[in-house]
């Protein structure tokens, strides 16, 4: 065999090593539910779940808890996922500043104790970087 | 008024450009038949350069006029109205000339003008080349030009203009029914995150880097079309190295911009709009390896055409990835969605199909070399090499496309819900670091048996001294961390196998620049550019896998009793003038500072009085910086970015005398939350990293405590808050800061001092009688928390009553990084850069050498042609 045709052979086996460890390394859209039943199988990979925070009828975000002053490092609350199913969340980490102005929340992590337990939060704040109106005290007439 | 006209010029110059575009490409097609070449007859060449010339001149028209928009702040046009704002400074009104994306193709298209004019010149004498490659690079200037084109024909939206009217850009905007004339008076700004010096640079250099691909891939296509098959490596070569330290010159300064202005906590983060940039660069490198190695030992020849097209083609990728909003949620910062993603994937589409199938049709006239590459040649590294270098590329190329796969899936209509690994750091490293020990290995091996013209016994005794070296470093650093220079012991493997691959190739590339210098120092190119991507990897290696959270949090576990252990504590509260200790310094936070123009460094907030413009304010009291004085109280200050503020943090050592302050910055944006920014203390082996993660909310307003009214004569004391304070007595003020005062109006004012734990304040709450109305303007010390009223004046008794309100003290959350020998990467970047550039200069004299040499055998030359 040439040598040629080694070096083929192990790039083939490599780029197949690639393929399948990051397949396995991808996560996934799921529900809280799915999150859920994968906790209880044992299975601690981190998923994607995106949600709504829980507002009450004036608007207000409901279950929101941090208090810098207790634990700067602790920030809870309750996010309803797509199948409207409620789940408390915890971020070891400042809250987020613009948080409350955030329509919807993709939150990575995973079940831990009966909490979802997130390491990462991305928010997508109604329009984030396209201003689409014209702010009243901004304009003049010419 | 409305300037319509500018914009007209704009728009005319873009279908100017664009029709050119089309003209050239076209001409110089024809020029590049062989019928044509063999008459001789040089017409349709010279329309094609003429119609490239017209191209440059409108690409020139456009750019001026639309930096005259926005310089003018002609808010009637949306770009600048979206981009840019009445207090931008010039250099930042560069950087919002490309903010948004039809700019960003105007630079890019900008750069390939300036390329193309200088191979037009540059071919006078040969024309060989001309054609053909001139003729690739309208064709490419045809697809950028029609992004900007904004030409809409019935349904079909062809491009997105930058010189479209607000009026015509949101025609439902109630202000337009009423006056069709209506200009805004200010635009939006420009993103505060992209207001920052490596912004103003970081773009060009990209694009540049961008567009020099064009031209190896240009020469690889006109050497398939002419049956050029290995000609075209030699002038390609030194435009490949451009396009390559270009590239990586503007990837680390995007990456010197994320770590000094976000806050993620480091340079490199993964993300897609990085990721997009990285493949390329991979592969072009590993292109250029394959060309030197064809330019050696005439083997290598596919690889090139495939790594080129490859390079080029992923460029184009990246360009379709971070431009069609096909990321959607994955990445934080890819450009505004234009809908443009079917013109984006048009033109990838064609350059694809157009390339892949050329290289399919020459493929078996490409000529290949039967000699088996021996172990102990050098040009079987470099291949090796290469290969190395495409496989890390598809590794980041084959996770980074995951939203793509989902796109597409869901184009054909199986629903897909992966996303990007939940980790996103642990999953690229995992590859990364094995590539990087690789590449290190093989630029040390590679190059000696390069050197060495690869003889066995030469090799090993070259690699012996760099081998020893390498032993005995990298012994010396594992016992130097366990002796406390870093803050935790070496002993990870993979790191140690990093550590040991990263100093061989420093060593072994060291020693080959050592042994060229006698010989010709530009000969060494390679070895310094390999030493410098080593330098990198150290670099990386101890900055990121031995970086140490200074504000750990070991206080305050009141919530968390359910997962006491694997959680990271990160962020620290820090009070107002409380001194906290953290790790081996005590830090404290001083308030908060902003930037007034005319004076170095930053005031304390307490110094300025705010005015109904946010862009003035009135100097309280002297503001002076070391003894020089710069302002006096009642001075009118100009302020430099209002919306940015910064906190004085102070280190101290608490074992040793050390003391230094940093100034980490935020901004609550209203589109964008709290905007961190960090400060970095650098010292020679580490960078201390500090950005503010929350501050209180100041839009919320405070929550002031009861009112306690105080009836005091001159030289009472009384306790505030925890404070001693001193009533003074009071004194007529002429003048108020922000208020007009008119004949009869009085103001008086209170003069209290409090004694605070750093130095004594002075409060002077105002009482103010004007149209024979009270008003009080109160004074706020935040410092300490008070808010002083003077409440009432009882003649009587000579009795002043003042209201005092305490509220909670001002705080800040913190975290604080070491990233040691961070210096290492930045330096080796320098160092590669300086490696790139010898390269270039080598290739153009090894080509002026060669042209010497070739110039007796003529008749090779007219047989070259024919063909």
């Amino acid at each position: 065999m040439k040598k040629t045709h080694i070096i083929g052979i192990m790039v083939i086996a490599v780029a197949i090593v690639i393929i399948m460890s990051s397949v396995g390394d991808a996560s996934t859209y799921v529900s809280f539910g799915e999150a859920i039943e994968r906790a209880d199988d044992g299975d601690m990979t981190k998923v994607h779940v995106v949600g709504r925070l829980k507002k009450d009828d004036q608007g207000h975000i409901v279950g929101m808890n941090y208090d810098p002053l207790v634990d700067p490092n602790y920030f809870s609350f309750m996010l309803v996922d797509t199948n409207r199913y409620e789940q408390k969340v915890v971020y070891f980490n400042p809250k987020p500043q613009d948080f409350e102005r955030s329509e919807q929340v993709v939150i990575t992590g995973n079940m831990q104790n009966d909490v979802f337990v997130a390491d990462k939060i991305l928010l997508k704040c109604p329009s984030k970087y396209v201003e689409t109106e014209i702010k009243d005290g901004k304009t003049a007439s010419l | 008024m409305i300037n319509t006209l500018i914009g007209d010029i704009g728009h005319a110059g873009v279908i100017v450009a664009f029709v050119a575009a089309i003209v050239s490409s076209y001409a110089y097609f024809m020029a590049s038949r062989t019928k044509v070449e063999l008459s001789g007859d040089d017409s349709w060449r010279k329309l094609g350069r003429w119609s490239f010339y017209v191209h440059s001149a409108a690409v020139m028209v456009i750019i001026f006029t639309l930096f005259n928009i926005i310089y003018e702040h002609r808010y009637e046009y949306y770009y600048a109205w979206s981009h840019s704002s009445n207090h931008l400074p010039v250099h930042y009104m560069v950087s919002s000339f490309w903010e948004g994306q039809e700019g960003s193709f105007l630079l890019w298209i900008f750069w390939h003008v300036v390329i193309g004019l200088l191979l037009i010149y540059s071919s006078q004498k040969k024309k060989v080349w001309e054609a053909p490659v001139m003729g690739m690079f309208s064709f490419v200037q045809l697809f950028l030009t029609s992004m900007i084109l904004g030409v809409v024909i019935g349904d079909l939206k062809i491009g997105s203009s930058p010189f479209i009217l607000m009026r015509d850009f949101m025609p439902d905007t109630p202000v337009f029914a009423m006056d069709p004339n209506f200009v805004p008076a200010d635009g939006t700004g420009l993103n505060p995150l992209l207001q920052n010096i490596w912004m103003v640079i970081h773009p060009p250099t990209l694009f540049l880097g961008f567009a020099a691909t064009l031209v190896p891939f240009a020469f690889a296509m006109a050497g398939l079309w002419k049956g050029k098959y290995s000609e075209w490596i030699k002038p390609a070569l030194p435009w490949a190295h451009f396009a390559a330290v270009s590239l990586g010159m503007g990837i680390m300064m995007g990456a010197y911009w994320a770590y000094e202005t976000l806050n993620f906590g480091g340079y490199w983060n993964w993300d897609p709009v990085e990721n997009a940039v990285y493949i390329p660069w991979l592969v072009l490198v590993g292109a250029i390896h394959t060309m030197i190695a064809y330019n050696r030992g005439k083997s290598g020849l596919k690889a090139s055409f495939i790594l080129l097209i490859a390079s080029f083609i992923l460029i184009l990728y990246a360009t379709f990835l971070t431009r069609s909003g096909i990321l959607g949620n994955a990445s934080v910062h890819s450009f505004t969605d234009l809908g443009l993603s079917g013109q984006l994937f048009t033109y990838l589409a064609a350059f694809a199909v157009l390339s892949v199938a050329l290289l399919i049709y020459r493929w078996k006239n490409i000529p290949t070399s039967e000699k088996e590459l021996t172990t102990y040649s050098g040009e079987f590294w470099v291949f090796i090499g290469a290969i190395v270098l495409c496989l890390a590329a598809f590794q980041v190329l084959f996770t980074t496309s995951i939203p793509v796969y989902n796109s597409f899936l869901g184009f054909i209509g199986i629903e897909s819900n992966a996303a990007l690994p939940a980790d996103q750091i642990a999953h690229y490293t995992k590859f990364q670091l094995w590539a990087g020990v690789a590449v290190a290995v093989l630029t040390g091996v590679g190059q000696l048996l390069w050197w060495r013209k690869g003889e066995k016994g030469t090799f090993v005794d070259a690699i012996t001294l760099p081998g020893m070296l390498t032993l005995l470093f990298a012994s010396l650093v594992i016992v130097l961390s366990k002796m406390g220079m870093l803050h935790e012991t070496m002993d990870n493997p993979k790191f140690i196998i990093l550590l040991v691959a990263s100093l061989f190739a420093v060593f072994a590339n060291l020693s080959i620049i050592l042994s060229l210098l006698h010989k010709k120092v530009t000969l060494s190119g390679g070895a310094v550019a390999h030493m410098g991507i080593a330098l990198m990897l150290l670099g990386i290696l101890f900055s990121s896998g031995y970086d140490n959270i200074v504000s750990q949090n070991t206080s305050g576990l009141v919530y968390s009793r359910e997962f006491p252990d694997e959680i990271n504590r990160d962020n620290v509260l820090l009070w107002r003038n409380t001194p906290t200790d953290m790790d081996k310094y005590t830090v404290s936070y001083h308030g908060q500072f902003q930037e007034v123009i005319g004076v170095p460094g930053y005031v304390n907030r307490e110094l300025l009085w705010p005015t109904a413009d946010p862009y003035t304010s009135i100097a309280r009291g002297q503001i002076k910086v070391g003894d020089k004085v710069y302002f006096e109280a009642g001075d009118t200050l100009e302020m430099y970015s209002p919306e940015n503020t910064f906190y004085e943090v102070q280190y101290k050592e608490r074992e040793g005398d050390k003391v230094f302050t940093l100034y980490p910055r935020a901004q609550v944006n209203p589109n964008m939350g709290l905007l961190a920014s960090p400060d970095i203390k650098h010292f020679a082996n580490k960078d201390l990293y500090t950005h503010v993660s929350s501050i209180p909310d100041p839009n919320e307003e405070k929550d002031w405590g009861e009112l306690q009214e105080y009836d005091l004569a001159v030289g009472d004391t009384i306790i505030l808050n925890d404070y001693i304070a001193v009533f003074n007595g009071i004194e007529r003020v002429p003048q108020v800061p922000g208020v007009a005062m008119a004949e009869g109006d009085v103001a008086v004012q209170a003069d209290l001092k409090i004694y605070g734990e750093r130095k004594e304040y002075h409060a002077h709450p105002v009482m103010l009688i004007k149209n024979e109305m009270v008003g009080r303007i109160p004074e706020e010390i935040a410092d300490l928390g008070l808010r002083l009223t003077f409440l009432s004046i009882d003649t009587e008794n000579d009795k002043f009553k003042i209201g005092v309100n305490a509220s909670q003290k001002d705080y800040i959350i913190l975290k604080a990084v070491e990233k040691p020998f961070v210096n290492l990467l930045w330096i080796g970047t320098i160092v590669m850069t300086v490696g790139f550039v010898m390269a270039i200069v080598r290739r153009k004299e090894g080509k002026s050498m060669a042209k010497a040499k070739a110039r007796p055998t003529v008749p090779q030359e007219t047989r070259r042609q024919a063909a």
